[in-house]
């Protein structure tokens, strides 16, 4: 699709245009027009925010933008705001989402649907700013449905249809969309954007049924639960989440009509004939391809299974996709120290374990705070994946891809 | 600015029934009384604390106006958060402007300690609310500990008395003084005796052009160790020692309100507390001294802002 459309200002933006992901979710997210946005700058985050102030600097949103001192206040101010009434949403990295931590089960406890663009990076220490998924990894059990892209294009794309999952009435939960920090935040590439007023068509108002500032409004919002009702209240947590599967499948699907890109819970490539098979999130996918492409070539029957939607897990699709596949390499981004394996092998293990002929599972660890991991290094996972499948022995230690 | 008793009799009570705070506690009291002052409808954020806890314990509330607990250490930013939302919900013609006063209570742990950083982002950056510290000087919820407003000399259950300390080491966090620092338009100290003055005080915030902070002395007769129908006397005694003046910083000018505050010896106040009983069984206890000493500098240090000359 190449169209021109005209934004607020009377600016002609093109599409394509050759933009980063983090200019490509602030232009979706002024689209949205939410009522809030509050954030703290993070490396790598930094240019959604940058280029969000200068939509408020030119008038080209409504939005209420709000400079807090720091993230956790990003997230309290988006908690106020949605209970008040309005839509708001923060962006954030790594360190920036551990001070956070806090309130991101505060939003979903208190079930406002805040959304939140997570630009993926490492946690400290040692200091650093690149990408891994410790942040991600960070967040997986607060109750908050994550979307991880692969590209500027699906950051954007995810950005679009954010809002229309978190503040579905059955779902009422704060919602994550997850682009890696540099390799989709910082990488200019092709991105078709929608015209303004489809995406606002498609993204609508927040309407909540409860709100702060309705008129005559006499709502106490993040009571205290003493034994009596915390536990229930947790519970309906677990159906608003369970609720969301089905809600993110069909609202990808509607964004997809209108984009012509379509979008599901999970991405499969060349698994139909495999033998063995990768599982990885978000960018390193590419790479991932490319390393699969080449044992293609070599007559190796491998294909790859990236899972979008991260939380709630998409079990039924996953064990699909991984039928008949005898053996599975795990591609960790981040370690869960001191666990029985890492984050998403023990994913992996718990929702292929009812498998008739479950895939045999083995972990591999790569590409810690950006460290680049090649084709080659993929490539040699794939070789490791092969001798189990002949083996037949599952490994208790997980590989290290790429370390020195 | 005045306020009419019978007007004020006839104010909707927006405090209700069934609150679990413990008798003698000053805060209902004091809160009641805010929410009476106020000439707009509120929306209220509350820190976690005493208050909270024994007001909103789900599925019950005692609140009759719109109210929002996220956390501890937050509530400036969650007012904040809604302030935001209330300007660009009318902006978008979604809602009509109305008159709403944005208010916030939170304890002194919330507003001295752990909630600093959060009050005083929201602070710089205008939002127009007004902030209400009720102070007990201590972690009354969790059990009596110190607090950075908790006064020298003074038991509490993390500073108890003992062969080697006495009570809390250090002088106590002069917060109305750095909040006023800030440059907000409106700032004072309040006490739950006064009724008067406290509401004045509230009117007074409500009209000003930004964010407003009234830090008002709410005695604790759990904490502070006195019996509960003593509790606006212990808090009139604290005014007239000297350890509570009462006074407001309008657009940065300093003015006592209420004349001759300071009229008797601090040990006057220390000895209606049992929290200072392990100073006070000695007359010529070092602390006394120190707090008295203390307490005079600080005294002149006020007047002089007030530019008032120390006839007293």
């Amino acid at each position: 699709m190449t169209t021109t459309q005209k934004s607020g200002s009377g600016i002609k933006p093109p599409s394509p245009q050759a933009i980063n992901g983090g200019e490509a979710v602030a232009y979706a997210m002024r689209q949205i027009d939410p009522e809030v946005v509050a954030a703290y700058p993070i490396t790598p985050q930094t240019f959604i925010i940058e280029k969000f102030s200068e939509y408020v600097a030119d008038g080209l949103v409504n939005t209420e933008y709000i400079n807090v001192e720091s993230e956790h206040a990003a997230m309290s101010a988006c908690v106020g705001a949605t209970a008040a009434g309005g839509r708001s949403q923060t962006a954030t990295s790594g360190p920036g989402l551990a001070l956070m931590y806090e309130m991101l089960w505060v939003a979903s406890g208190m079930r406002l649907p805040v959304v939140m663009h997570l630009c993926s990076r490492s946690f400290s220490a040692p200091l650093n700013i690149l990408c891994d998924h410790s942040d991600v990894m960070g967040m997986r059990e607060s109750s908050w449905p994550m979307l991880i892209g692969a590209s500027p294009q699906e950051a954007y794309d995810q950005a679009v249809v954010m809002p229309t999952i978190a503040e579905n009435k059955e779902v009422m939960l704060p919602s994550a969309n997850v682009l890696d920090g540099f390799t989709v935040t910082h990488s200019v590439e092709r991105v078709e954007v929608l015209p303004d007023e489809v995406v606002k068509a498609f993204a609508g108002e927040y309407e909540p049924d409860i709100w702060a500032l309705e008129p005559g409004s006499t709502a106490t919002f993040g009571t205290l639960d003493a034994n009596d009702f915390y536990f229930e209240h947790k519970r309906q947590q677990v159906e608003a989440m369970k609720n969301s599967l089905e809600i993110i499948r069909t609202q990808l699907n509607a964004v997809g009509e209108i984009t012509g890109r379509p979008m599901n819970l999970i991405e499969e490539y060349l698994l139909d004939d495999a033998e063995i098979g990768l599982v990885v999130l978000g960018s390193s996918e590419g790479m991932v391809r490319a390393a699969i492409n080449e044992a293609r070539e070599a007559g190796i029957k491998v294909g790859m299974l990236r899972i979008r939607l991260f939380r709630p897990f998409p079990v039924a699709d996953v064990r699909k996709a991984l039928e008949g596949i005898g053996a599975v390499g795990v591609l960790d981004r981040a370690i869960a120290f001191g666990t029985p394996g890492n984050s998403l092998l023990q994913d992996l293990a718990t929702a292929t374990r009812t498998m008739p002929n479950r895939p045999l599972l083995m972990d591999f660890v790569y590409g810690l705070g950006g460290r680049a991991t090649p084709k080659f290094q993929f490539r040699e996972a794939i070789g490791h994946v092969l001798k189990m499948n002949e083996s037949q022995v599952e490994p208790e230690e997980p590989g290290y891809l790429g370390l020195k | 600015m005045t306020l009419k008793l019978r007007e004020l009799s006839l104010a909707p009570d927006l405090f209700g029934n069934g609150h679990g705070l413990c008798a003698g506690c000053a805060e209902s009291v004091s809160v009641r009384q805010i929410l009476a002052a106020l000439e707009n409808p509120p929306v209220v954020a509350l820190a976690t604390g005493c208050l909270e806890v024994s007001t909103t314990r789900f599925p019950d509330t005692t609140w009759k106006v719109p109210l929002i607990h996220s956390a501890f250490e937050n509530a400036a930013t969650t007012i904040g958060g809604v302030e935001a939302a209330y300007k660009a919900l009318v902006r978008k013609g979604r809602m009509e402007d109305r008159p709403l006063t944005f208010l916030v209570f939170g304890g002194d742990g919330a507003t001295y300690d752990i909630g600093f950083q959060w009050l005083s982002g929201a602070l710089e950056r205008g939002h127009k609310f007004i902030y209400i510290c009720l102070n007990n000087e201590g972690y009354m919820n969790t059990g009596i500990q110190r607090s950075s407003a908790t006064l020298l000399g003074a038991w509490t259950t993390t500073t108890p008395s003992g062969d080697a300390r006495s009570g809390k080491p250090e002088w106590h966090k002069d917060m109305t003084k750095i909040i006023a620092a800030h440059g907000i338009p409106y700032v004072a100290q309040a006490a739950s005796h006064n009724w008067k003055d406290l509401m004045t005080k509230v009117r007074k915030a409500e009209q000003a052009d930004g964010p407003s902070f009234i830090n008002v002395l709410t005695p604790c007769d759990r904490g502070w160790r006195f019996e509960p129908e003593k509790t606006m006397e212990v808090s009139q005694l604290m005014v007239e020692a000297g350890l509570w003046p009462l006074y407001e910083v309008v657009e940065g000018k300093w003015k006592m309100t209420g004349a001759r505050q300071k009229k008797r010896p601090v040990m006057d106040a220390l000895l209606s507390q049992k929290r200072f009983s392990h100073i006070t069984k000695n007359a010529d206890d070092a602390t006394i001294a120190a707090i008295q000493a203390k307490v005079d500098e600080e005294w002149d240090a006020l007047l002089a802002l007030c530019a008032i000359p120390d006839t007293q």
